[in-house]
């Protein structure tokens, strides 16, 4: 499969053709209802499951559905599911993910799974029906305007007016969505329209003259690029989702070893370089080690790559990275220089514009010597591991950092899938589980939407069947879309979910310890549901554990039990996530005295208040018991 | 940061929801729009809108690269820096009892204005013209007494005989 995930993505994506027969599809030059023409074009399109949830007016889609020989559709138990399901079959696959729902409270549903994606830049397709054309506007039953309640998430949006158009515009639709800086594209299908008739013809190719993003680098920069990296004494490359979108991870590392650059990444960018490459300083940024936001603190040059200065990895941008230069590659022309000035922008797709500055250096000779540089960033991450390794030694007790790096020694980094949803889960998979292929990491970066990582799993593990899929939950965040395990029980999802309970929404509390006094408001699940009955009352297998000494057992089971499975792992409350830059703080200034070397934990411990140290160790007296 | 006065002309597709596309960009990035207008073009599938915003250079040129992101958007240009034509039309309803009618209608007439409607005591005038013309116009009306203004938002037109994006 890893070779499969490295071709799936790349030059036949960047010309946004069909990845189906197109206007070979079967049904060509037939009439048929514009409901038939919807699901006629998801099939022209190659597509071959839609994730949604019917309703009075997406009932003829629906009904067309019903027919289609080549489309599985997944029922989801809410839109919100839907959309992030098909988000997390995007992500896994490459591909476009398609959503059908109804008008009124079915699209507005859908939301924050657009937004999500949109975010994230992630192609989607999200097909909604809507009341008939003749009541738009009149407050008629299950009315929303979902065009304009989703314009600021989407990439693009198509109110449909004729049945002639109904061909055309999906394709459109899956170009826009695939093409440049992917994103969702909504279609709303009046339904009236689903009812009259038309003659099927589907395009392959598309014409819109506003919309032409920029694939190739221009030259010149390119040179510019070049000439800056030859200089450089200190250079880095900071990895970002771009690289996965483009398909650009083998020629990143070729870029990296070639030339001796090391790599920091974004979360986004989790798995586009491979944990174990020596010369990637891995996660970056709030909760990025302290050796990897040196290296982009100290650097002279940033070779930013399909990356976006996002406030969660610079800290406080006035003193962020205050000698470097910047070199920033990204096909979206609006993020080059929004947070940071770039010496040398380029324009372009990174799968194109890497190759080219790879060719530049190479062809002019003068590569540049980083052996200072590697040797200084390697010594420091020898010298300030991510966590002191006592912090991680809680007698008694699960600690979370221990638990993923169990669970990720139990992955084969090319048959898994690793989801989260969001919080201290999150920046625990990040900094402890490996990953060594793209599109093998799924989590919602942009947005940070709860209960995302649930639904994505479900999808990715229907995209690919026969791969491990793990999703890393907080309690919070499981609930906000567990209703989705139904979904995954009756499609044969065999999704694994890890509940990191902390019964409480441990990242906010995190922050409510160390920055408002230990005033914990509203962020104590005491009441949580039973998650061991909630899952078997769903058909899944399920199991709690209390005792570090079981961990591994209770993942052994997790992994080799044939359908979804939820361990329920019981950690402490006060359980927290260093390193730490505070929100608004510098990189380079991590709070935390857990991840210093010997003598600066000792006098961190002395001079702190203890607050930072506490979380590490449940030693300030709240008397918080598992 | 110095805010800097721009006027943008922006070919967009001729369709419904467009207007709406462009504005709630530029408003959701938190941006003031000083005035607008929007019509058809001499293409029929294509809309100019003429719009001045009151921007930063770094904001400024965050919504010009949006805007150029829109699907709708086919072309932006900027006319602040360049050599362009302005014109506003501008509709001032100004009290002028039968006395002193004959001193607002020559008033109107120096700034080659028309009356469009004559009441008992007031008097309607259309007005167009660069921004200096108009303002000189309603600064020496208001000694009379304006009692409406309304006014079309501006429109612009690059002097350059072929445009550039
Ligand atoms: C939909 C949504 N609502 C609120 C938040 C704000 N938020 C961020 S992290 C977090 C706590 C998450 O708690 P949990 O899922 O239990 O994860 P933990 O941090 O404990 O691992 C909250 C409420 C959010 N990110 N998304």
């Amino acid at each position: 499969m890893s070779e499969s995930k490295w071709q799936m993505m790349g030059p036949l994506a960047r010309a946004g053709a069909p990845k189906g027969p197109g206007s070979e599809n079967p049904k060509q030059g037939q009439r048929m209802t514009g409901a038939q023409a919807v699901v006629a074009s998801l099939e022209a399109e190659g597509v071959e499951i839609v994730f949604g949830y019917p309703g009075g007016h997406a009932i003829q889609m629906y009904d067309a559905l019903y027919d289609s020989q080549v489309i599985r559709h997944v029922l989801a138990r809410h839109e919100q599911g839907a959309v992030h399901e098909a988000d997390g079959y995007a992500r896994a696959t490459g591909d476009v993910g398609v959503v059908m729902v109804t008008s009124g409270p079915g699209a507005t549903n859908t939301v924050t799974g657009i937004a999500t994606a949109y975010m994230d830049s992630v192609p989607l397709v999200v097909v909604s029906g809507q009341v008939p054309r003749a009541v738009i506007g009149t407050d008629s039953f299950q009315e929303s305007d979902i065009v304009g309640i989703t314009m600021p998430v989407v990439k693009h949006s198509y109110l449909l007016k004729s049945v002639d158009d109904v061909a055309r515009t999906f394709r459109e639709a899956f170009h826009i969505a695939k093409t440049g800086r992917p994103g969702p594209v909504l279609i709303d299908v009046p339904s009236d329209l689903a009812q009259e008739e038309v003659v099927f013809e589907y395009p392959d190719e598309v014409s819109i003259p506003s919309y032409k993003p920029t694939y190739r680098g221009n030259a010149r920069q390119v040179r510019a690029a070049a000439a800056l990296i030859a200089q450089a004494k200190r250079p880095i490359l900071y990895a970002g989702g771009g690289i996965v979108s483009s398909g650009a991870s083998e020629l990143a590392l070729k870029f990296m070893r070639d030339l001796g650059i090391p790599s920091v990444t974004t979360l986004m960018a989790k798995g586009a370089i491979p944990t174990h490459e020596p010369l990637n300083l891995g996660p970056v940024g709030m909760h990025g080690s302290k050796y990897a936001n040196r290296a982009l603190n100290e650097s002279d040059l940033i070779i930013a790559c399909g990356a976006r200065f996002s406030d969660r990895v610079t800290g406080k941008v006035e003193s962020f990275a205050p000698r470097a230069a910047v070199i920033h590659i990204d096909i979206d022309p609006a993020e080059i220089g929004k947070v940071r000035e770039a010496q040398v922008p380029i324009v372009g797709d990174l799968s194109i514009v890497l190759g080219a500055l790879i060719e530049e250096v190479e062809s002019s000779g003068s590569v540049p010597d980083t052996r200072a540089w590697v040797d200084e960033v390697f010594a420091w991450r020898r010298e300030l591991p991510v966590l002191d390794p006592r912090a991680l030694e809680v007698p008694g007790q699960i600690v979370p950092e221990v638990a993923l790096a169990q669970l990720s020694g139990m992955l084969d980094p090319e048959r898994s899938i690793v989801t989260t949803e969001v919080g201290q889960n999150q920046m625990w998979a990040v900094q402890f589980i490996d990953r060594e292929v793209p599109r093998t990491f799924l989590s919602s970066g942009g947005l940070g939407t709860m209960g995302f990582g649930f639904p994505a799993a479900i999808g990715a593990a229907l995209a690919f069947p026969d791969d491990q899929v793990v999703c890393i939950a907080g309690d919070g965040s499981f609930q906000m879309n567990s209703q989705e395990m139904a979904t995954a029980a009756v499609n044969g999802a065999a999704v694994k979910v890890v509940v990191l309970d902390n019964r409480a929404l441990g990242m906010v509390r995190q922050w409510q310890k160390l920055f408002y006094d230990k005033r914990y408001s509203a962020t104590e699940l005491e009441d949580n549901p039973d998650f061991v009955k909630l899952a078997q009352a769903y058909s899944w297998g399920a199991e709690r554990v209390t005792d570090p000494d079981e961990v591994q057992g209770a993942l052994e089971r997790m992994l080799a039990s044939e359908g979804p499975y939820l361990v329920d792992l019981r950690i402490s409350r006060d359980q927290a996530v260093f390193p730490m830059v505070a929100p608004g703080g510098e990189l380079g200034d991590e709070l935390a005295a857990g991840d210093c070397r010997a003598d600066e934990w000792e006098r961190a411990k002395s001079e702190s208040d203890g607050a930072a140290i506490a979380g590490l160790f449940d030693d300030d007296g709240d008397g918080d018991e598992l | 940061m110095s805010e800097m006065k721009h006027v943008l002309s922006v070919l967009v597709e001729n369709r419904s929801g467009v207007l709406a596309r462009v504005v709630g960009l530029i408003s959701r990035r938190g941006f003031n729009i000083d005035s607008l207008s929007v019509g058809p073009t001499e293409n029929p599938s294509r809309s100019r809108i003429t719009i001045i915003v009151v921007a930063d250079d770094e904001s400024y040129e965050q919504i010009t690269k949006q805007l150029n992101k829109l699907v709708v958007v086919h072309k932006l240009q900027d006319l602040t820096n360049d050599s362009y034509i302005e014109r506003e039309l501008v509709l001032f309803k100004v009290s002028a009892p039968p006395e002193r009618r004959s001193e607002v209608i020559e008033i109107a007439n120096l700034f080659r204005a028309n009356i469009v409607d004559v009441g008992a005591s007031e008097l309607t005038i259309e007005a167009t013209g660069s921004q200096s013309k108009l303002q000189g116009m309603e600064d020496l009306l208001a000694a009379y007494g304006i009692k409406e203004i309304t006014r079309t938002g501006k429109i612009a037109i690059s002097r350059n005989s072929k445009e550039r994006s």
